[in-house]
């Protein structure tokens, strides 16, 4: 009866199709019951803080172990002033970046250098404060600081923000290094989206007799702005989570200061220094907090840059 | 007259512009070269056979990271091993069978969310879910935290990869009558093999330089151990306690640590590339 055995060796294998697709289907569902899980911990573990502290804790700027009184202001501060100050060294410096190696590189000088910014951001984070702390950090302390005090400390309005003790650590310090850090995120998402934008449309600018820096300027940012800003966010949400290198160089001080050369202190290095050591349960509940309030920051700032990059895609596919 | 004003005027502004440019990438390869070279300055007279050898000292004895090293191997390895088949099989689902539903678009949303989501906040989640109910740190908690970073980025490059596949080749495959999870695993997954290769080394660059989950997950160990239910030493957080130390030997050998962990990170990356890069052109 071969008949009868080819029925069911098909039957068999409908029956592994359907394992397999299963398989998988469970699979991608784990990635989102992860987000589920991770959202829901979180929010547990919380929950006494939460229920002792209410909205009060986003707004109160204390942080006192020893009576048990906590707020999240200082940290979440300290998180987005450091990840704006860094955006803003980085933007230029990966447009510059994405220009150079996508307008004016030598061809085959063009991946090699890549590669070197791509490694900036293979080097470990843990790596960067290290260097930070020990290189950086003297340096910054002896030669530009006492400059900044100098000449930018006697400026009316922005003067306070950068007088006091040339500590070398500090709010600054950490920006400084973060931007470091994500400048090949952005400068990633920067020569990618440049690369969509379609050639005539180039040569066309060219063609009218338009400069190199005229066509990167009024042609190419004006179409890929949107995925360009998409980048920038994704850079920002990379900013706003790193944890090691800004652990190592902002001081660690729970004091909300006017002046960027002053120690401070960011959502994640809080983290890193105190979890562990954290003893009674309103504590860790507090850094748990802080820690689903940093999730919950990056998740809509990632998620605003996915949309935008998947809107420049979109216009993409329309054009073609 | 006023034209050739203008044309001047726009001759500089685009030689300014390009300068500028080519400071920035400047200004990007001198941290680069700087990082490197205190590292090597600072990490190869560190560097000796001892490191390799002995166990993490207490402060102000000789000693060399061989139980971080063995603790970070491991944890690596299973975090690896755990985290990328979900992937490849997650990143199946994505490129083969996603096509139609809310599901796939969905999952590709909130998994380009996870790959670049804090990583400290990964570790504080599987403290919440395990530490706790064990009531201790150990080797497994770290691992587990590491899985759930790579799984992101081999879901990524496997669904990219299974996308570069030429459907002809799943017709072909179709048309001798192979059964879909046939075509799947021993057509497209394989042609695709390269690319998910370079997925799980750049993976394993990415979490074997990760301190942040760990810190709350296998912690650190001072003593040699290769049970995974105790906690476990590890390079990264090994290097963060000895680098925030007063003592010189803990500092250098937080330098000799750090050095091979970047060397080892940077190796996998290239070597990735190159990989990818080779498969690329033969093809």
């Amino acid at each position: 009866m071969p008949m009868f055995s080819l029925e069911a060796r098909l039957k068999r294998q409908a029956v592994l199709d359907m394992l397999f697709r299963t398989l998988t289907r469970i699979s991608a569902f784990s990635v989102l019951a992860l987000l589920a899980a991770i959202i829901f911990s979180l929010v547990v573990g919380s929950m006494p803080a939460i229920h002792a502290f209410g909205f009060g804790f986003l707004t109160s700027p204390e942080w006192d172990p020893v009576n048990d009184k906590f707020g999240a202001l200082i940290p979440i501060v300290g998180t987005l002033i450091t990840s704006g100050i860094a955006l803003l060294i980085a933007i230029p410096v990966s447009f510059g970046i994405a220009i150079f190696l996508t307008e004016l590189s030598p061809r085959i000088l063009r991946r090699p250098l890549g590669i070197a910014i791509e490694l900036l951001a293979g080097i470990p984070s843990i790596i960067y404060g290290m260097w930070g702390l020990f290189v950086f950090v003297p340096v910054f302390a002896d030669h530009v600081e006492p400059w900044l005090n100098d000449h930018l400390g006697v400026m009316p309005y922005i003067g306070p923000l950068f007088s006091g003790p040339p500590m070398g650590i500090g709010i600054l310090t950490a920006s400084i290094i973060l931007s470091i850090m994500v400048i090949p995120f952005i400068t990633s998402v920067m020569r990618d989206v440049f690369d969509v934008v379609p050639t005539l449309l180039k040569e066309s600018a060219y063609g009218l007799g338009a400069t190199t820096w005229e066509v990167m300027w009024r042609i190419v940012l004006p179409y890929t702005k949107v995925g360009v800003a998409g980048g920038i966010m994704l850079g920002l949400g990379r900013a706003l989570g790193e944890t090691m290198a800004v652990t190592f160089v902002i001081g660690n001080a729970h004091e909300l200061t006017k002046s960027l050369l002053m120690p401070g202190n960011s959502i994640s290095s809080a983290l890193a220094n105190e979890f562990t050591e954290a003893v009674g349960e309103l504590y860790t509940s507090s850094l748990i907090e802080l820690g689903l309030i940093l999730f919950f920051i990056t998740f809509v700032v990632l998620s605003i840059a996915r949309f935008m990059l998947y809107k420049l895609g979109q216009r993409e596919g329309q054009a073609a | 007259m006023i034209n050739l004003n203008l044309y001047t005027r726009r001759r500089v502004i685009n030689a300014v512009g390009l300068t500028v440019s080519l400071l920035a990438m400047l200004f990007g390869l001198f941290w680069l070269c700087w990082i490197l070279f205190t590292l090597l300055d600072h990490g190869l007279p560190a560097l000796t056979s001892v490191v390799f050898t002995q166990m993490t000292p207490p402060p102000g004895s000789s000693g060399g990271l061989l139980n971080a090293i063995s603790g970070s191997l491991m944890m690596t390895v299973v975090g690896t091993l755990i985290g990328t088949p979900i992937g490849i099989l997650a990143g199946t689902y994505l490129a083969e069978f996603g096509h139609r539903g809310w599901m796939a678009p969905l999952t590709r949303f909130i998994n380009d969310i996870l790959l670049s989501a804090p990583s400290i906040v990964i570790g504080l989640f599987v403290y919440e879910i395990y530490v706790v109910h064990v009531k201790h740190f150990s080797g497994w908690a770290g691992a587990m935290a590491l899985a759930i970073l790579v799984i992101p980025i081999v879901i990524r490059t496997t669904e990219n990869m299974l996308r570069l596949v030429p459907s002809t080749l799943r017709e072909a495959a179709a048309a001798l009558g192979a059964p879909q999870w046939k075509i799947i695993n021993f057509v497209t997954l394989r042609a695709a093999r390269a690319g998910i290769i370079t997925g799980v080394m750049l993976a394993v660059a990415r979490i074997s330089g990760e301190t942040a989950p760990l810190l709350f997950t296998s912690l650190n160990n001072q003593f040699w151990n290769s049970n995974m239910d105790q906690p476990m030493a590890n390079l990264p957080v090994v290097i963060f306690q000895f680098a925030m130390s007063p003592y010189e030997d803990w500092q250098r050998l937080a330098w000799a640590g750090a050095l091979l962990i970047t060397l080892s990170v940077l190796t996998l990356n290239i070597l990735a590339r190159v990989l990818f890069r080779q498969s690329a052109t033969t093809h």
